[in-house]
């Protein structure tokens, strides 16, 4: 700790001297009368909102996923793909590429793969927004955001309608990153155009409920 | 050394040259009404709205009221996750503890997540002043950064400038540093935002430090909290090793539960968006993942003698969306750089001066860049009702020493109806007279009634006063200049 806590506080509450003395924090009212979400249709929403910020997404059932996986890889193109050392080993059993298994990757390392793929921990079906929590089949942050195509799996248990309902899944402990479609910038103009210094294109698959 | 807002002429002198320049009114007219329209779309998506609005001006209030509990609460919640936190009173304590942060780092390079608490307190010049180059990684401030310009609005500080204009910056300024623009470059976005990506691509993968601010602070956790859409946040806040976080102390949320209204509330009102692209919360350093070393710089710079007027104080409740620049008729005439502040619009109008106090030619004509006519606080997500603030502010102006008033009040009906539309826009003022009610203004306000009478001027009489005072202006003009500052 450095610089001039005390001071700082002491203008603050000289600042309140208004506010009686016996009053605690939740003595202040708030009123709790928004809605924990807007919408049933889970699943179809969630793809709804997804493609409406440009990610491609494809409903699949558990067993096609890893027959999926491959082919998404394989339209692209792609070769060499970033996974968490976590990532079930039969997601990538038909895929066609080189995976790389992070155990620890330099910057430069990550920079050279094609791809990566993950899980997620949480979906927001009407914010169109999956939340990755570090934890399994996700890997640290660095590996979903230095590759430029994220293909990223979300099991049906994991999408949830609202934001509140996301809010009291998520531990606030781990590090997590909310990504809503491929990175975008509205700094033109305020015209959206998607793909700045995120993945510039966000794949992702549900697995249908 | 970057441009700063110190020496600014004051509000009416700024906007009357602001109204001249044709591009800048076109320019901002364009983007305020795609962001109008995209918000409005956004909001009216959520039938409980009005709710969540309730609850998020409440749950500031709470914060607020009990301001130094949870301040203690954030740096005891922060500090067990194994981060540090520093106090600065003011601009000048803040920029020293950075500095002697980056310092210790041994490091002479520092990327920075767009941040108005930075602007605010200008770290980067303190930075260079200190040998230690800061490089802005958020389009729009790199767009700022490269044109040697200055911010004009809260959420997209490159609004001024068009597509045509961001190509001619990129083309002559990137290849000072990082990878220089492509000679073909187009002015579409994307061939722009392209750009941009690999201009700062290395600069994401080499550097060691970075700067942010933060959206939120949650003081039971500890928990940090930033909204994005480009990844640049997530490139500083993942890649460095060390992060230093430069905090106002009014950013701070009670609970983990409260994000659930501000994550809905913001980002809506905001860029009009359901969800921005990238939101980053962390909760001190996570061991293998993301910077070692946390640092959470918590600044007061004027916020407690904010907080010390109970009218004014509501001012701190700003989650700065910037919703009330784009709906203001003031600011979409005169852009930002008229504020003289890196806070424009209606909510700068209203914390400049209290952050600032009215002493200041600027600060103190600034409560009077408006009509009053309550479109800010219909949009204000968290109902901060600006036309009453304004209104005690101009008592608090009248009040203070020397008349003040009827000069910047005169001066400020000048600026504010000039240009085409100004009979138009005149009548809707007149008509919107809500806050200008002399019923609203009891007691010592009456100060500022005593000078001003314009909701009762006839509408023959207002085009005869504006005919004449243009008559005025015209023959100063031609003495002069007309450089936009």
């Amino acid at each position: 700790m450095t610089g001039s806590r005390e001071k700082v506080l002491g203008k603050i509450r000289a600042a309140l001297a208004d506010v009686p003395r016996e009053e605690r924090p939740e003595d202040v009212d708030v009123p709790r009368g928004y809605a924990p979400s807007h919408s049933d249709d889970t699943i179809p929403l969630l793809t709804d909102r997804l493609e409406d910020y440009k990610a491609v997404v494809h409903q699949v059932s558990a067993g096609d996923l890893p027959d999926a996986i491959a082919t998404a890889l394989k339209r692209r193109s792609l070769e060499r793909i970033a996974v968490p050392p976590d990532l079930p080993a039969e997601w990538t059993a038909s895929a066609p590429v080189t995976l790389v298994r992070d155990d620890g990757l330099s910057i430069p390392q990550l920079d050279s793969v094609d791809g990566v793929i993950t899980g997620c921990a949480v979906a927001i079906a009407e914010t169109g927004t999956i939340v990755l929590d570090a934890g399994a089949a996700q890997g640290r942050r660095a590996i979903s955001l230095v590759p430029d195509y994220h293909l990223c799996v979300v099991r049906a248990d994991q999408v949830v309608n609202g934001v509140p309902e996301a809010i009291s899944r998520l531990d606030p402990q781990r590090p997590l990153t909310w990504i809503s479609g491929p990175s975008a910038t509205s700094d033109i103009e305020l015209d959206r155009v998607e793909g700045v210094h995120g993945p510039r294109t966000l794949e992702v698959l549900v697995e249908e409920a | 050394m970057s441009r700063t807002f110190i020496g600014m002429p004051a509000f009416p002198a700024a906007a009357t040259d602001a109204l001249r320049d044709s591009q800048l009114r076109h320019n901002l007219r364009k983007a305020t009404h795609t962001i109008r329209d995209k918000r409005d779309g956004a909001v009216g998506e959520l039938d409980d709205w009005a709710q969540m609005r309730a609850a998020g001006k409440a749950i500031k209030d709470r914060t607020l009221r009990h301001l130094d509990v949870y301040l203690e609460r954030l740096e005891e919640a922060v500090t067990a996750a194994g981060g540090t936190v520093h106090w600065a009173a003011d601009a000048e304590e803040a920029n020293a503890i950075v500095t002697g942060l980056i310092q210790d780092t041994g490091e002479r390079e520092v990327v920075k997540v767009k941040s108005m608490a930075t602007q605010e307190i200008e770290l980067n010049n303190a930075l260079e002043r200190a040998g230690i180059s800061a490089y802005e990684t958020d389009l729009a401030e790199l767009i700022v950064q490269l044109g040697d310009d200055l911010p004009s609005h809260i959420l997209v500080p490159a609004i001024h400038r068009n597509r045509a204009e961001i190509r001619e910056i990129f083309l002559r300024k990137m290849g000072e540093w990082g990878v220089p623009a492509p000679e073909n470059l187009s002015d579409q976005p994307d061939a722009l935002a392209e750009a941009a990506r690999v201009h700062l691509r290395q600069k994401f993968l080499d550097a060691k430090v970075a700067i942010s601010g933060a959206n939120f602070a949650v003081a039971e956790t500890g928990t940090l909290v930033v909204l994005e859409s480009e990844g640049n946040g997530r490139m500083c806040l993942t890649l460095p090793e060390t992060l230093i976080s430069v905090v106002g102390i009014e950013k701070i949320v009670p609970t983990w539960s409260d994000l659930e209204v501000f994550l809905q509330l913001l980002p809506r009102s905001s860029t009009g968006e359901r969800m921005n692209p990238y939101t980053s919360t962390w909760t001190g350093p996570t061991p293998g993942d993301g910077p070692q070393e946390f640092h959470l710089v918590l600044l007061d710079n004027g916020r407690s003698d904010v907080l010390a007027d109970k009218v004014g104080r509501q001012a701190l409740r700003c989650i700065r969306c910037s919703a009330c620049l784009n709906i203001c008729p003031v600011y979409e005439r005169t852009g930002g750089h008229a504020y003289g502040s890196v806070y424009p619009g209606p909510i700068g109008a209203i914390l400049n001066p209290q952050l600032h106090g009215t002493s200041g030619e600027v600060d103190a004509s600034l409560p009077y860049a408006s009509s009053l006519c309550g479109a800010c606080y219909e949009v204000c997500p968290v109902a901060i009702d600006i036309p009453e603030v304004l209104v005690h502010l101009r008592e608090k102006v009248a009040s203070g020493p020397g008349h003040r008033t009827e000069k910047a009040a005169m001066s400020a009906t000048g600026w504010m109806f000039g240009g085409d539309r100004r009979l138009g826009l005149a009548q809707r003022v007149l008509s919107a007279t809500r806050a200008l009610a002399p019923k609203r203004m009891p007691g010592p306000a009456s100060a500022w009634t005593d000078t001003r009478d314009l909701p009762d001027i006839p509408k023959e009489s207002f085009r005869q006063w504006w005919r004449a005072r243009e008559k005025e202006r015209q023959r100063r003009d031609d003495g002069k200049g007309g450089e936009r500052p």
